[in-house]
């Protein structure tokens, strides 16, 4: 008996020949034919991806908009209908509970896009923090699919399915309307740097979205994408994952993500730990970089100084399709970020260039 | 279904050997290998000149997965490695009985090679 969670599409993956793996605890394709080519593709033309295993949960009532104040990072009062916020959640200590999308659909009715490793244990913390403000959390994690079509031609694509007009549509804005005959939250968001929707639909449309997508994507040059080209994607835009740039040990000041850090909003959970570290200089800091080698530097590999000394650990690293080089990114020992750094690979020690990311140019919408 | 040709030998840990009659031989990983590393970004070529024993690893297969060594089937001297795999890895992938072969051997014991599998055998192992 497998104890893997699947999505409604995991029969679709299988006949279209995804390879099939484990991914938090999920049976998710990790690619169909290449992970090195779906990932140019989203880059030259675009890719589908299933990302259903994505949580989500409703947030309703009169005190919503306080509640999530208290909860999450970042400004939830700049929120109006059709609007999307990122933000993390975090521990009064300051590591991160989860990073998440803020969807705001009304008055007090919001929708949270959550990891699909941290589903329980979100739902729990936000229930937990929930109490004494006059509104509910609602896991809606199995009563949504979610497909994400991303890349320069995939507006274009998922505009022939659909009325709504999409290039009315802002980045990080939605509507709701109907692609394929499917009703959608059809959002302007994407975890790639390309352009692109993400469509929330219900479980039970999710195959027939998916495929009037492949029906339709040949013009546009589609392919299948897997969660390999899904991840070396996230790591070329410069977008942190979850268990890697951050945990509950990494707050977001640490991780480069003081942007999503709103102290002018009023006190929220660690919110006084995070203007400490803001204010008095952090000890770590995560930091991306290249090697002008081929080699992958995998996340785990110690990070050394001129002297050879561990300064930190690389937290995520790949060959970047575009670059055709390794990158990655590593949590180190903020005041040693100011020398060299290097990593040793099998006895070959490489240089690792800091970049600022995204490590390619992006031209989203 | 992986390719497996009936004329090379192979070894449980997934390189195939080619015996030619002048007691020399080339060394490759299979395609079930090439196939379970998924895309192949980098590969660390022996030193030609190098004495290898029987089970040696004599470089890595480095895919997005993973990082694999590669063992000799048999013990030799290498005469010559596949430059080509240094600047085009992904050829392992295209091509992994034929054009990216990684190195050809001077056999220590030309008779050696009977100790590994046939392809009928291999089949069995990976099927």
């Amino acid at each position: 008996m497998s104890l893997l969670r699947t999505t409604p599409l995991n029969a679709f993956h299988r006949r279209h020949g995804g390879r099939m793996v484990d991914f938090a605890g999920w049976d998710m394709p990790v690619q169909y034919q290449s992970i090195l080519e779906e990932h140019k593709a989203v880059r030259a033309r675009c890719g589908l991806f299933d990302v259903s295993h994505m949580g989500e949960a409703d947030v309703k009532g009169p005190e919503a908009l306080q509640f999530l104040q208290r909860l999450v990072t970042n400004d939830c009062a700049k929120l109006f209908p059709g609007r999307v916020l990122y933000t993390v959640m975090c521990y009064p200590h300051g590591g991160v509970v989860d990073d998440l999308l803020v969807y705001m659909r009304g008055e007090g009715d919001y929708l949270l896009c959550i990891n699909a490793g941290n589903i329980a244990k979100d739902i729990a913390w936000m229930q937990e923090q929930a109490r004494g403000f006059n509104c509910t959390v609602t896991d809606r994690s199995d009563d949504y699919a979610q497909l994400a079509i991303q890349g320069p031609t995939a507006a274009a694509l998922v505009q022939t399915l659909t009325k709504t007009n999409l290039a009315g549509i802002k980045y990080y804005h939605f509507a709701q309307g109907e692609v394929a005959g499917v009703k959608c939250i059809i959002s302007r968001t994407g975890y790639t740097g390309e352009d692109g929707v993400e469509l929330y639909c219900a479980t039970a449309d999710s195959v027939r979205l998916a495929e009037a997508v492949v029906a339709a994507g040949g013009p546009f040059g589609l392919e299948l994408t897997g969660l390999g080209a899904r991840d070396s994607l996230r790591l070329e835009a410069g977008f942190p994952l979850y268990g890697h740039e951050i945990t509950d040990q990494i707050t977001p000041i640490t991780a480069g993500l003081g942007w999503v850090v709103k102290f002018d909003k009023g006190p929220f959970i660690g919110s006084d730990v995070l203007k400490a570290e803001k204010e008095k200089g952090f000890a770590k800091k995560i930091v991306f970089f290249k090697t002008g080698d081929r080699r992958i530097v995998r996340a785990g590999t110690p990070v050394l100084n001129p002297a050879g000394a561990v300064v930190g650990t690389v937290v995520s690293g790949t060959l970047s399709p575009m670059l055709n080089e390794a990158i990655g990114s590593a949590l180190v020992e903020a005041a040693a970020a100011r020398e060299p750094l290097a990593v040793d690979i099998r006895g070959t020690r490489l240089n690792l260039s800091l970049v600022k990311p995204p490590f390619v140019n992006l031209k989203k919408s | 279904m992986s390719n497996i040709p009936p004329d090379l030998k192979y070894a449980k840990s997934h390189e195939w050997l080619k015996v030619a009659a002048d007691g020399t031989a080339t060394v490759g990983i299979t395609d079930y290998a090439q196939s379970s590393l998924g895309d192949i970004t980098f590969v660390q070529l022996p030193k030609v000149g190098a004495a290898l024993k029987a089970g040696e690893a004599f470089g890595v297969v480095e895919s997005v997965k993973a990082a694999s060594d590669v063992y000799a089937p048999v013990a030799g001297t290498v005469l010559e490695v596949n430059k080509a795999l240094d600047t085009n890895p992904e050829k392992l992938n295209q091509a992994p009985h034929t054009d990216a072969w990684i190195m050809k051997l001077k056999l220590a014991n030309p008779a050696d090679a009977a100790g590994l599998l046939g392809a009928a055998d291999y089949a069995k192992l990976v099927g």
